[in-house]
């Protein structure tokens, strides 16, 4: 039984993702934990991040014109062909948009157990794993068992900066798939400018769901008028059409560390907190005492927003 | 495009979660289930996609308490056909691995171009329905998209990464998309028609078989330990005093 674990590398537009890093520094704590070593799986990169990938004992390369962008297809079936060669015990995948392409599939064809969204992981007898579940209002405990698992991490659980070390690891390249061609790759296509930039921002007034309708818009760009802030949003309000998407806020959108970020109506799913938790002062205002927000949040307010975005609108005039 | 759109339900997060006895996830009898909205933007797509180039849409659930009602609101929106899979009980589902297999297995035997499903459900722990489908039935397979168009066999759609930026995608029917979110707010249809369709209209059935076991269990379940937390404020004129602390009022 092999003891090893791999790290599948996420890249995007030549640039290896944070999340990378973090995995890397899980893996080497679990593969210390299980006597094995820790392996990166590199489908499509360049010579230059495996200098970046020295947290790794060995970095697998599956490299061809078909791998070069991310794909789907193409990145599974490479990801098949390392995983028969490497034949890991535990494979850390990205909770990400790429990832959620990968794991789910490699893990059920391969009839191994997947858990999705950890934010911790064990080795050791069996491989452990918490998970967020349910908007993050609850932490699951899994057990992966003692076989061959995947772990599908969620972004930003553990510090990408112990997993950054450069070096020269060994490489290994293993022989590309043929790929059938069904998914192709057009294009990248950068986010359109908004009139503001959030993520230069000092002080954001923050809306999400809990507004219940557009009226909410208003009484937010009323606040910000007043502070002197801008006005951002978590993902339903970008979905309703209320806001442009250069004000989305989270793991599809922007991520921002201003001085003050006040959330208004915001429950604080792991995919809002993901592009937030790091802003120096955090302030939500939420009807549920349970949300998640007031986890991350240094100040909270258990109120109706409305009430309290007029009020505070009122007290800075 | 002939759409089938696998839908299910899930627990309501605007309710208090409660545990149940053993500490290994929610107790049924005290949560409050909806359906995964992102299923919806799944079905508003599939409808869009149909009301611009013609097709059919069928939705496919796993029978359980509220399904009937999804289902004939399905038909209400615009939905052809609706099925539910009968057998299992609800309650005894552990993990979407079973649940797949059980759509996988009802899909393979319906010609179909397209299965839209939501990318995600707040209950997802052992990964996606849309990409676990797709591996179950050989087809090729993309999350977190948006934005489709139909050309031929052919569907061009966007991909959304961090920060805003968007992959374009080519892909070939058939195939398993797992849908962000719909061009347009997923419809809303009065109560009244949906009854009206509950007169008239009928939801086929497909007994199934118990779903395969959970390739991996829950041992405990609990809130995260969210460390200090927040210092909660009685009021306004307290959060004022402390933006004026932190210098970020004047």
């Amino acid at each position: 039984m092999s003891a090893n674990v791999l790290v599948v590398v996420e890249h995007l537009g030549g640039e290896i993702a944070d999340i990378t890093f973090e995995m890397l520094a899980a893996g080497r704590k679990v593969a210390a934990e299980n006597g094995g070593s820790c392996f990166a799986a590199l489908i499509g990169g360049t010579d230059a991040m495996v200098g970046q990938l020295g947290a790794a004992d060995t970095v697998y390369r599956v490299s061809g014109d078909a791998f070069t962008e991310f794909n789907p297809e193409s990145h599974t079936a490479a990801l098949r062909c390392i995983l028969e060669t490497v034949t890991p015990r535990t494979t850390l995948i990205g909770h990400t948009a790429m990832g959620m392409d990968l794991a789910s599939v490699v893990a059920c064809t391969s009839d191994n157990p997947l858990a999705v969204s950890a934010v911790e992981i064990s080795g050791g007898a069996t491989t452990k794993v918490t998970a967020q579940v349910y908007g993050g209002k609850m932490n699951a405990t899994i057990d992966l068992g003692a076989g061959p698992c995947f772990v599908a991490m969620a972004a930003g659980a553990m510090s990408a900066d112990a997993g950054k070390i450069a070096g020269s690891p060994t490489t290994s390249d293993v022989a590309a798939p043929g790929v059938d061609g069904r998914i192709r790759f057009k294009g990248l296509v950068q986010p359109e400018a908004g009139d503001v930039d959030i993520t230069a921002e000092e002080v954001l007034i923050a809306i999400g769901r809990g507004i219940g309708s557009e009226d909410g818009v208003e009484v937010a760009n009323e606040l910000a008028e007043a502070m002197g802030a801008q006005v951002a949003a978590s993902r339903p309000i970008i979905d309703a059409g209320w806001l442009p998407k250069s004000r989305q806020i989270g793991k599809s959108g922007l991520k921002v560390t201003p001085k003050l970020y006040i959330a208004l109506g915001i429950s604080g799913a792991p995919e809002h907190l993901e592009g937030m938790k790091g802003s120096a002062t955090i302030v939500a205002v939420n009807t549920d005492k349970n949300a998640p927000i007031f986890g991350v949040a240094h100040y909270g307010l258990v109120a109706d927003l409305y009430e309290v975005a007029e009020e505070l609108t009122e007290a800075l005039d | 495009m002939r759409i089938i759109v696998p839908m299910k339900m899930v627990p309501d997060l605007v309710e208090d979660l409660e545990l149940n006895d053993d500490g290994t996830g929610l107790d049924p009898d005290e949560t409050e289930i909806k359906l995964n909205e992102f299923d919806d933007h799944a079905l508003e797509e599939a409808i869009c996609l149909k009301e611009a180039g013609g097709g059919s849409v069928t939705v496919i659930a796993l029978d359980g308490e509220g399904v009937d009602k999804i289902l004939y609101t399905a038909l209400a929106k615009g939905a052809d056909k609706v099925i539910k899979l009968t057998g299992p009980e609800p309650e005894e589902m552990d993990g979407n691995y079973g649940l797949a297999k059980l759509f996988a297995g009802a899909i393979a035997d319906i010609p179909h171009d397209l299965v839209l499903t939501g990318v995600q459900g707040c209950d997802d722990r052992d990964g996606q329905i849309g990409p676990m489908v797709a591996a179950m039935l050989n087809e090729p397979t993309m999350s977190v998209v948006s934005a489709l168009q139909v050309a031929g066999n052919t569907i061009t759609l966007s991909k959304e990464y961090a920060g805003g930026v968007m992959g374009s995608f080519e892909i070939d029917t058939p195939a398993v998309l797992g849908i962000q979110a719909a061009r347009q707010t997923p419809r809303y249809v009065p109560v009244s028609k949906v009854r009206q369709i509950q007169q008239s209209a009928k939801i086929d059935e497909i007994d199934v078989d118990d779903a395969a076991d959970a390739l991996s269990k829950v041992s405990a379940m609990a809130p995260p330990e969210t460390g200090a937390g927040a210092e909660m404020l009685s009021g306004v004129d307290a959060l004022v005093d402390i933006l004026k602390q932190k210098g970020v009022l004047s």
